[in-house]
């Protein structure tokens, strides 16, 4: 797409190609999880029309429409992705690629990566061909996530890593691992941590996958024995990965923050109760009206701080914030579905669905990515200048 | 596309308005108003008009500055911060936008003399205790080629000081506004002793003669009129408050890093650190509000009902909350009437009612979604 092109004809070019290439499977019921491509290279696609869909908008730059074309992406503008988000809406297209690349590495190696880096792994993640997880979490890295344990011993042309990552979401699926990793035990805890990528076919990698409240499984322990990393699968310096991860994070919680407000702006809360309740009863409405309200303003809050950052100024800590009342409101959100639904949402895929896993899967969200309590720590000292 | 982030004139109005209040109208000048019983500052409306705020809203040609509702939205969220008394809402957005919307010979003049600040205007809608303009049952009665009109209306604002009133009534077929001055004979003022130390009057209309003149728009249809200038008023009204919060919290902030208790700031407590981050966050989400109707109300404004009830809803749920932490993490010293939180708490209440309350607008919110 040239970026010369007025609005308008922008979008009319887009409508068109839409029109002409989105399959119809591929229009409406893209919220449930079977819905999702996530890529990687064992995946199985769900139906031709995924197939095809994703191919389609892989070449076209169009599964990360605002990535440089060179790395596979469109090189669309703020603008232009609004209208490129608003086009798809509008035929309820569904999002042709999900990933941790999209979300967080790609974000990553675009700021820190180097341009062979870039070059090598930004393609494979635009064109759903490579599936990457996320190694921070371990089981005394928490809340206090830099006291990372898992460790990279220096063998002169690799790393020789030994430990254990939790909460690795969908590490069992992952063809590829990014991960906090110790190579300085002397350091000061947060100028000792690397960020390595690490083949999950690797000798020595293991995973396990942890049973949730929710009845599944989308998270793993993941182990390291011996894993030869080799010196080259680093990004940004050795011994400053805690500023890869913190600049990740703040993707991380923006996109987490999003679940919530996005969900909302496209179907209000009211119509989604009535599916299941025809009519509210007025302690439900009130509330569901509270909810619809803040919704609407997190909406916003999200387009405004998307626009401030297109304008040079970056979230950076208030991405808290994001984080914070996004998942919060999400949870809201489920907690009044689960009302609406009443004794039928009490069933596991019931007749209202999966509703009972969905709200289960919600109580996540304020504890991944940092909890409500680190969000708000984190903006009453940094953002509000509390003492510590 | 208009974006979600201040202008650069934007943010020099905002600076701009910021430097000029905290020297003409900082709250110790409210505080000596509140004193003296004063509820109106002539000198300083003066001052605001030979800066253009009264003429905000008012095209060049009539002798405005014609920024537009997003301006006004940041001249009014400047003036909550401090909590400063004028007649900005009232007369620069409320009565400009009614007057503009009319557009003739008449209201122009109307609008010369709102943006040279020789003219203040009331809005008188309200008869009921909530915010209810379709619930009108005050009457005007046709008589020859004018009207009679005869009733009460009640939290006028800006009712006791105005020269002119704008007042909703019923005629045969619907409603109609109408635009008199206020000491014509019959109106009987009478001037309410608010909580926020501000001017609002019960005004009663005995046999008033109003002439065809007086209509402003046509009659039976005051809502063409009214309803952008009620949407106007909403949006700059919720502006104020998300600035009364805002100041609010900067106080409540700044008692949070002074304050010792157990030989440590206050502020060094979680409790309380979270507590004021949670309210920052509610501060910026309410931002967010205020800058879409602003934004709506100049590119769009037949379909920023949404955006405009959104906002006013949500910056009276955030006013309210910055208030009631604002007295309680002040503690004991909150409650005195020496200190200006109680300002604050006050303002907050009596802004969370007028042009409609929180569920009011709740409501319209969920009308407009479907529920």
């Amino acid at each position: 797409m040239s970026h010369a092109q007025a609005p308008d004809e922008f979008r009319a070019q887009l409508r068109d190609w839409l029109e002409a290439n989105c399959p119809a499977e591929m229009r409406g019921g893209g919220v449930t999880e079977d819905a999702i491509c996530w890529g990687g290279k064992d995946w199985v696609f769900s139906s031709n029309a995924q197939k095809i869909w994703l191919e389609r908008c892989a070449a076209k730059g169009f599964t990360v429409p605002t990535w440089p074309v060179e790395f596979g992406g469109a090189g669309l503008t703020r603008d232009e992705e609004k209208i490129f988000l608003s086009e798809m809406n509008r035929i309820d297209a569904r999002v042709p690629l999900q990933s941790f690349g999209i979300w967080m590495l790609g974000p990553a190696l675009l700021h820190f990566g180097s341009h062979e880096q870039k070059l090598q792994y930004l393609p494979p993640i635009a064109r759903g061909e490579v599936r990457w997880c996320q190694g921070y979490s371990e089981p005394g890295a928490g809340s206090d996530l830099a006291n990372v344990q898992t460790h990279g011993a220096d063998m002169g042309d690799h790393w020789l890593v030994n430990g254990q990552k939790i909460w690795t979401s969908y590490a069992d699926k992952a063809d590829q691992i990014f991960a906090l990793v110790r190579t300085d035990r002397d350091a000061p805890k947060h100028l000792g941590i690397s960020f390595l990528l690490i083949d999950m076919a690797d000798v020595g990698v293991e995973t396990r996958p942890i049973k949730m409240i929710s009845g599944i499984s989308p998270f793993c322990e993941t182990f390291f024995t011996d894993v030869k990393v080799p010196k080259d699968r680093i990004v940004g310096t050795e011994n400053r990965g805690w500023d890869v991860a913190k600049y990740l994070l703040t993707h991380e919680r923006e996109m987490i923050s999003g679940s919530g407000a996005l969900e909302a702006g496209g179907r209000a809360l009211g119509a989604v109760l009535s599916d299941t309740m025809e009519t509210l009863d007025a302690t439900l409405r009130a509330d569901a009206m509270r909810c619809e309200i803040d919704a609407l303003a997190m909406g916003l809050t999200l387009e405004r701080y998307k626009d401030q950052s297109e304008a040079g100024q970056g979230a950076g800590d208030a991405s808290a914030m994001l984080k914070y009342m996004g998942t919060e409101l999400n949870k809201q959100r489920h907690e009044l579905m689960m009302t609406a639904g009443g004794s039928a949402a009490l069933e596991w895929d019931g007749d209202v669905g999966n509703r009972a896993g969905d709200w289960l899967r919600t109580k996540a969200n304020s504890i991944e990515g940092g909890t409500s309590e680190v969000m708000l720590s984190i903006v009453s000292r940094r953002v509000l200048g509390l003492p510590a | 596309m208009s974006k979600l982030v201040l202008t650069q004139e934007e943010t020099m109005l905002a600076d701009m308005a910021r430097g000029f209040l905290d020297s003409a109208a900082p709250v110790s000048a409210f505080r000596k108003m509140r004193d003296a019983g004063q509820t109106h500052d002539a000198a300083l409306w003066k001052q605001m008009a030979d800066m253009g705020w009264a003429g905000v809203l008012v095209p060049e040609a009539a002798g405005g500055s014609d920024m537009g509702f997003a301006a006004a939205n940041v001249i009014a969220r400047e003036m909550g911060k401090t909590l400063v008394v004028s007649p900005f809402l009232s007369t620069a957005v409320v009565a400009a936008t009614a007057l503009r919307q009319v557009g003739d010979a008449r209201a122009l003049d109307a609008l010369r003399k709102i943006a040279s600040g020789d003219v203040t205007y009331a809005l008188a809608v309200d008869e009921g205790i909530k915010h209810d303009p379709d619930a009108t049952t005050m009457q005007a009665v046709a008589d020859g080629n004018g009207f009679r009109l005869s009733g009460k209306k009640t939290f006028v604002v800006d009712g006791a000081m105005a020269d002119r009133l704008l007042v909703l009534a019923c005629t045969a077929d619907g409603l109609t506004l109408f635009d008199i001055p206020s000491d014509r004979a019959g109106i009987t003022r009478d001037k309410s002793n608010m909580i926020d130390a501000r001017d609002a009057a019960k005004v009663s209309f005995d046999d008033v003669e109003a002439t065809g003149e007086d209509v402003l728009g046509q009659v039976d249809s005051a809502m063409a009129i009214l309803r952008p200038a009620l949407q106007a008023g909403q949006a700059a009204l919720a502006a104020e408050m998300a600035g009364l919060a805002a100041g609010a919290f900067d106080m409540t902030v700044g008692y949070l890093k002074e304050r010792k208790q157990f030989g440590v700031e206050i502020g060094r407590f979680q409790a309380l650190q979270h507590r004021a981050a949670h309210l920052w966050c509610e501060t910026e989400v309410t931002a967010s509000a205020i800058l879409n109707a602003g934004r709506m109300l100049d590119s769009d404004p037949h379909n920023a009902e949404l955006a405009v009830s959104l906002a006013k809803a949500k910056a009276t749920s955030t006013a309210i909350l910055a208030v009631q932490e604002g007295v309680q993490m002040h503690g004991g010293i909150g409650m005195t009437d020496a200190y200006d939180m109680g300002f604050y708490m006050k303002r907050a209440r009596v802004g969370a009612e007028w042009l409609g309350d929180y569920s009011y607008h709740a409501e319209k919110v969920a009308a407009l979604r479907g529920f």
